[in-house]
């Protein structure tokens, strides 16, 4: 047995055994509770932090991609209503300007008939004056001409040329 | 980088030579404790002494053994004794008074209050009538006979004091004579060289850990710096590669105990690899795992839910005639899950300082003192225990983690909820 007579690590020594309790159990009490503790709330603390900065940095993307695609609408809603509001626009315009080409027109004709109607009346009146004229000329010529009737047949001619010649049509 | 290698390649050359002219030293000094004597203990007279041969089992055993001094290189620290003996009461004294030999193996010139140093321990003197107070003795006379006694052999100390033989006890030890210990005339309560290796890596590990800690709060919302970063990586791998996947979520609660495993064994055997600083093989000591298995032994079964009794005295889903060859198994299963984490431990420990020890040892028994041939020896065992040395750096790591991983397995497995 002289093996295992030396060989003391094998036996347990009774100090050994209460000093290793002891000195464990102040570990266990003194670093597990106020180390280790700490560490890993510390730890569980920052993992926290980690995954909510994760978290919100995800979020903050989300809501950029969101306004964005929101702005992205707004614009081409912005875009489709300018392109009404212009097409409107030239609707109107063409309107316009087809009613008052329309009402020019109308204008137009109606001065032209006016005119043709004044033209007409002035030349009634002409002719009534022509007319009257060439009556009260033909009376004063036949007044003439009778009278120099009365006077000679050559000469009554010459007279009536003469008479004719100075009739000028205005 | 390379420098650096050659030198420490060198110191560690160096060193180890140192440490076989040291014990070559002894040697011829008769200082060593492997004579042998032939007389009977209780002859009168103390007989011629033979010198014995070398023996690297004995040298291996006497360096990891428990000692009440600290040798730090050549030097023998004194610590203090607290000694118990159910007859004499308390003896509380410096083991300095034992005046041992700074070179030695730690066997005093001097007896104090019935006790002497025999290779670093202290042994008490079994008869009464032996002088108290100090009493110089022939540190040269230290006899070990082997008798027999009930057909088994026993190893029975004496010392040579006016002429006379005086049989010196073993010391108390808790194994109840299986292992060859047993309760003697005394007990010793000392602060010896494992509980001073402990107190230092408590205290270590304390500065470590509680200044980590205050970074935690100094430096909340920052990043990790300088040791808080070191100790960072290890905390969290057996934060979450034992607490989390073995307990779920119960981990929180007992992750201070395994955290305190952990460190508590990876400090100690860290400390233990130290070669200048006594190596101390204290996770090396029986005791000392014993004690670790033990409180693990209470973690685990003062946690244990009704599943886990369950299991182990009726398992569920099993015919009535498996559960009586199963029940004493699970029963048997819950004592032996200690003792194995007991034994993994202290042996995988012990033999790592032992192979080293013996390594140098081959030294003594290659070279018998001549300058060429230990020399020789020197170099290779430097190799040797160089190799040696980064194994067992990765074994402290290793069985400091199997300690811890075993014991939250165990825990799990005891506070797991039922799930049929």
């Amino acid at each position: 047995m002289i093996f295992l007579a030396d060989f003391t690590v094998i036996v347990p020594d009774f100090g050994l055994l209460f000093w290793t309790f002891l000195i464990f159990l102040l570990f266990w009490f003194t670093i597990g509770k106020f180390a280790f503790r700490p560490i890993a709330e510390a730890l569980k603390q920052r993992e926290h932090d980690i995954q909510d900065s994760l978290d919100q940095a995800k979020k903050a993307r989300q809501d950029m991609a969101n306004l964005k695609a929101e702005n992205e609408e707004l614009l081409a809603q912005a875009r489709e209503e300018r392109s009404k509001i212009l097409k409107e626009a030239k609707e109107v315009r063409d309107r316009i300007v087809a009613e008052a080409k329309d009402k020019a027109k109308i204008e137009a004709q109606k001065i032209v008939a006016d005119a043709k109607e004044q033209i007409e009346h002035q030349k009634m009146a002409a002719i009534i004056e022509l007319k009257n004229q060439v009556g009260a000329m033909s009376l004063n010529i036949a007044e003439k001409v009778i009278r120099k009737e009365l006077a000679g047949n050559a000469k009554q001619e010459a007279f009536v040329n003469e008479l004719v010649g100075e009739i000028k049509l205005n | 980088m390379r420098r650096y290698i050659l030198s420490f390649i060198c110191l560690f050359f160096l060193s180890t030579f140192a440490f076989s002219q040291d014990h070559g030293h002894d040697h011829n000094d008769g200082h060593g404790h492997e004579q042998q004597a032939t007389t009977d203990p209780h002859e009168e007279g103390c007989g011629h002494i033979e010198e014995g041969e070398f023996n690297p089992g004995a040298t291996a055993f006497h360096h990891i053994s428990d000692q009440n001094i600290y040798n730090i290189g050549p030097f023998s620290l004194p610590l203090p004794c607290m000694l118990y003996a159910p007859e004499n009461g308390w003896s509380f004294f410096s083991s300095g008074k034992f005046h041992t030999d700074d070179h030695g193996h730690g066997n005093g010139h001097v007896a104090v209050e019935g006790y002497v140093l025999v290779g670093g321990m202290v042994h008490n003197i079994r008869d009464n009538s032996f002088p108290d107070g100090e009493v110089e003795i022939n540190n040269h006379g230290f006899h070990t006979t082997i008798t027999l006694e009930d057909g088994k052999e026993k190893e029975v100390n004496a010392i040579c004091y006016n002429d006379r033989l005086w049989a010196v006890d073993a010391r108390s030890t808790a194994d109840g004579g299986v292992f060859g210990g047993g309760i003697t005339s005394f007990y010793d309560f000392s602060l010896t060289k494992n509980v001073v290796a402990m107190l230092i890596v408590f205290a270590l590990m304390a500065w470590l850990f509680f200044s980590v800690a205050k970074a935690y709060k100094n430096r909340a919302g920052m990043a990790p710096k300088g040791v808080q970063t070191l100790m960072e990586t290890l905390f969290v791998f057996i934060q979450d590669e034992v607490a989390k996947p073995f307990l779920g979520h119960k981990w929180e609660k007992f992750l201070p105990f395994l955290m305190s495993l952990f460190f508590f064994i990876l400090g100690l055997n860290l400390f233990g690899q130290i070669p200048i600083f006594g190596g101390s093989n204290v996770t090396g000591n029986i005791a000392v795992t014993l004690v670790l298995a033990v409180i693990t032994f209470f973690v685990v079964n003062l946690n244990g839910n009704k599943n886990y009794w369950e299991h182990i005295f009726w398992m569920p889903g099993v015919p009535a005639w498996v559960k009586t060859i199963l029940t004493p198994v699970e029963i048997l299963g819950v004592f032996i899950k200690p003792v194995t984490l007991t034994l993994r431990l202290f042996a995988n420990i012990t033999a790592g300082h032992m192979v080293i020890v013996i390594f140098v040892g081959l030294i003594f028994m290659f070279g018998k003192g001549q300058w060429g041939a230990s020399l020789g020896t020197a170099v290779g065992s430097t190799v040797l225990t160089m190799f040696m040395m980064s194994i067992e750096l990765l074994v402290a790591f290793i069985q400091a983690f199997v300690f811890t991983i075993l014991t939250a397995s165990y825990i799990g497995a005891a506070t797991e909820e039922a799930h049929h």
